[in-house]
């Protein structure tokens, strides 16, 4: 699903570079689940930022389910983002004028997908996180577990080839990391491929695959015997 | 332009902007104060351009009066303070000799400028009325409303120095009974008798119009208060594409050289040009319409650029909005379309809304000056130049949209999600 060959990545900072990848070679088949860990600064977000394409890479080659993704403008960018990729971000990032429904729906939207369509969808997938009943209300009157789980349904709404998801637990405590976390198996049980940016070791844990990044390159890449988060909740 | 007609785009917009109320009414607000003044300062130009030539229409517009005083230079053995008196055969010289004028018509009066008014009776009814010595000529110049049945002078009644005379509406009230015809019935001037062949109307508010005066022919007038060629004034009215201060040297110049008067005199021969006094009061509404375009257009403008303020600002905030966006497949052409569109929605509902409002104002004025005695009516504002504003607000609209337009798509999704 995704192959990384030799991928580098370094930022100018005035006259001086900062090299934050020094060669990655990284694979992932369908239906893997895989925390990416490592401590700031060991380019672990750059990594999954250029795997969301909201980066782009310096040297190497990154392919996704097979199409080369190299020198796209922002429109091809935009446009491979909606079809290929859901994200999932630490702040959740809702629009705060936007009712959960609608927030679901905004991928829809960008596929130009019908708005009566867009709305089954959506509710569909808000039922799928448990939160049919919340359609109506604004992220401001969700609690942070629930925005995370619309953020969650957004990102499926599309029917991404990968979801991505950016330190999805980082602003939660831990019973409703756990929640989300057993949202994130199920979906992955359902065969999506998914990728974790962590520093928790628990959450790593929970995942099948475990890639540790220093320095910008891989030290560890293990397979794990995943912790179900439902026994936790 | 698909983007343009999407209702859906319409709901993201109305959204964004439904989110703000306060500030986007605020942000309205200048743009709509700018096309509300436009509107209502034309508007109101034009009514006065309106009322002007309403309460001139009696008359035409490039017509003027010339009249004789005292020389104030001595010439040709003459001392200075003689008088000059204008003659019926100075009419004859000054129509061969000034090829503008189209229409002259000297005429006489009693009670008017000093002179003693004709004494009018009707059996024990009597009055002191002004009476004028006039030929037809005089009514194309300032027309005269005659009621139904009656008539103006006309030549016949110069040729044979008729006795008639056409009489004004106050004279009819208190010379005649309410019930009873003035027309065909008699009046006496000056102990002649005279029959009543008219009733001229009184135009309210005209300054040339008395409703008492007594109109009777040039001829019998001479008759009848023995002035044999004298004429009071002549009343002229040039060409429309005559140049009139050209026309009433011309003339001026002509009655110096009959009357051999100083050519220097300027005081001998006195006039009155009301073409020229037309062209300043419509060269004033001219300057008005002119006043409220740039005072219209300047406000439009600062209004305008409040609007692109606003975006910009409101780009700023919503950075990360956009980020996420872009993230979930937005591309920049429809983040830039979407700021373009809420720029150019905005700018327009404004300027209709002020366009409503300023008619509705233009009308609420028009209906109070309605009974007011203003030289103001039917104030409108040509449609092409509401168009035209609004076009110009659509150009200004996009343009000014262009700059946050163009901030949104410059920020990179990824440096909009790392904003906390």
């Amino acid at each position: 699903m995704i192959e990384i060959k030799n991928l580098h990545k370094s930022y100018k900072m005035g006259s001086n570079s900062l090299h934050v990848l020094k060669g990655i070679n990284f694979s992932c088949e369908a239906g893997e689940l895989v925390a990416i860990m490592g401590s700031s600064g060991s380019g672990k977000s750059t990594l999954l930022n250029i795997l969301g394409m909201l980066d782009e890479l310096d040297e190497g080659s990154y392919d996704l389910d097979g199409v080369p993704i190299k020198n796209l403008n922002e429109t091809k960018a935009a446009q491979y983002r909606n079809k290929f990729l859901g994200f999932i971000f630490q702040s959740f990032n809702l629009i705060n004028y936007k009712s959960a429904l609608e927030n679901v729906a905004l991928p829809l939207y960008y596929q130009r997908v019908g708005r009566k369509e867009r709305q089954e969808k959506a509710l569909k997938y808000l039922e799928q996180v448990g939160l049919k009943e919340w359609a109506t209300h604004l992220p401001s009157e969700l609690s942070g577990g629930q925005k995370q789980r619309v953020a969650i349904a957004r990102a499926m709404a599309a029917e991404p080839k990968v979801l991505l998801a950016d330190e999805p637990t980082g602003a939660l405590d831990s019973k409703t990391s756990y929640e989300v976390m057993d949202l994130i198996q199920k979906i992955n049980d359902a065969g999506n491929t998914i990728l974790v940016v962590t520093h928790e070791e628990d959450i790593a844990e929970m995942c099948k695959r475990i890639v540790h990044l220093k320095d910008g390159v891989i030290v560890e890449d293990k397979k794990v015997e995943q912790v179900r988060a439902s026994q936790y909740v | 332009m698909r983007q343009l007609f999407d209702s859906d785009t319409w709901r993201e917009i109305f959204q964004s902007i439904g989110k703000n109320r306060l500030r986007t009414f605020l942000t309205m607000l200048g743009v709509f104060i700018g096309i509300y003044i436009y509107i209502g300062l034309s508007g109101a130009a034009k009514g006065l351009d309106n009322g002007f030539e309403k309460e001139f229409e009696t008359v035409a517009r490039n017509s003027m009066f010339i009249w004789a005083q005292s020389t104030s230079k001595p010439y040709a053995g003459f001392k200075t303070g003689r008088q000059i008196q204008l003659k019926l055969q100075d009419a004859e010289v000054l129509r061969r000799q000034v090829p503008e004028i189209e229409t002259l018509a000297p005429r006489n009066v009693r009670g008017v400028f000093g002179s003693s008014p004709g004494v009018v009776t009707r059996g024990i009814k009597s009055g002191n009325y002004s009476v004028f010595g006039d030929f037809p000529e005089f009514t194309k110049i300032a027309t005269k409303n005659i009621y139904d049945g009656g008539r103006f002078i006309n030549d016949a009644d110069i040729e044979q120095e008729r006795k008639v005379a056409v009489i004004g509406e106050r004279t009819q009230k208190e010379l005649f009974d309410e019930d009873e015809e003035p027309i065909g019935g008699y009046i006496e001037i000056e102990d002649v008798s005279f029959q009543v062949v008219g009733v001229h109307k009184f135009e309210g508010g005209g300054p040339f119009d008395n409703d008492s005066d007594i109109f009777i022919p040039f001829t019998t007038y001479r008759k009848l208060y023995n002035t044999g060629d004298n004429v009071a004034w002549f009343t002229v009215a040039a060409y429309d594409d005559a140049d009139v201060v050209k026309v009433e040297q011309d003339i001026k110049a002509n009655l110096r050289r009959i009357h051999k008067v100083d050519p220097e005199d300027e005081k001998a021969i006195g006039s009155f040009n009301l073409g020229e006094v037309f062209k300043q009061i419509f060269g004033f509404a001219n300057g008005l319409t002119f006043l409220s375009l740039i005072v219209g257009i300047a406000t439009i403008l600062a209004g305008v650029i409040g609007i692109g303020n606003i975006l910009l600002i409101s780009v700023k905030e919503r950075t990360k909005e956009l980020g996420v966006r872009r993230a979930l497949g937005a591309t920049p052409a429809e983040v830039r379309n979407q700021i373009l569109i809420e720029s150019l929605f905005l700018t327009l509902l404004a300027g209709i809304i002020g366009i409503i409002m300023g008619a509705l104002t233009l009308s609420g004025i028009n209906a109070l000056t309605q009974d007011v005695d203003l030289p103001y009516s039917n104030p409108t504002v040509p449609i092409p130049y509401v168009i035209g504003s609004l076009l110009l607000m659509v150009v200004l609209g996009v343009l000014i949209g262009l700059i946050p337009a163009q901030r949104a798509v410059s920020i990179k999704p990824i440096d909009a999600l790392r904003e906390e």
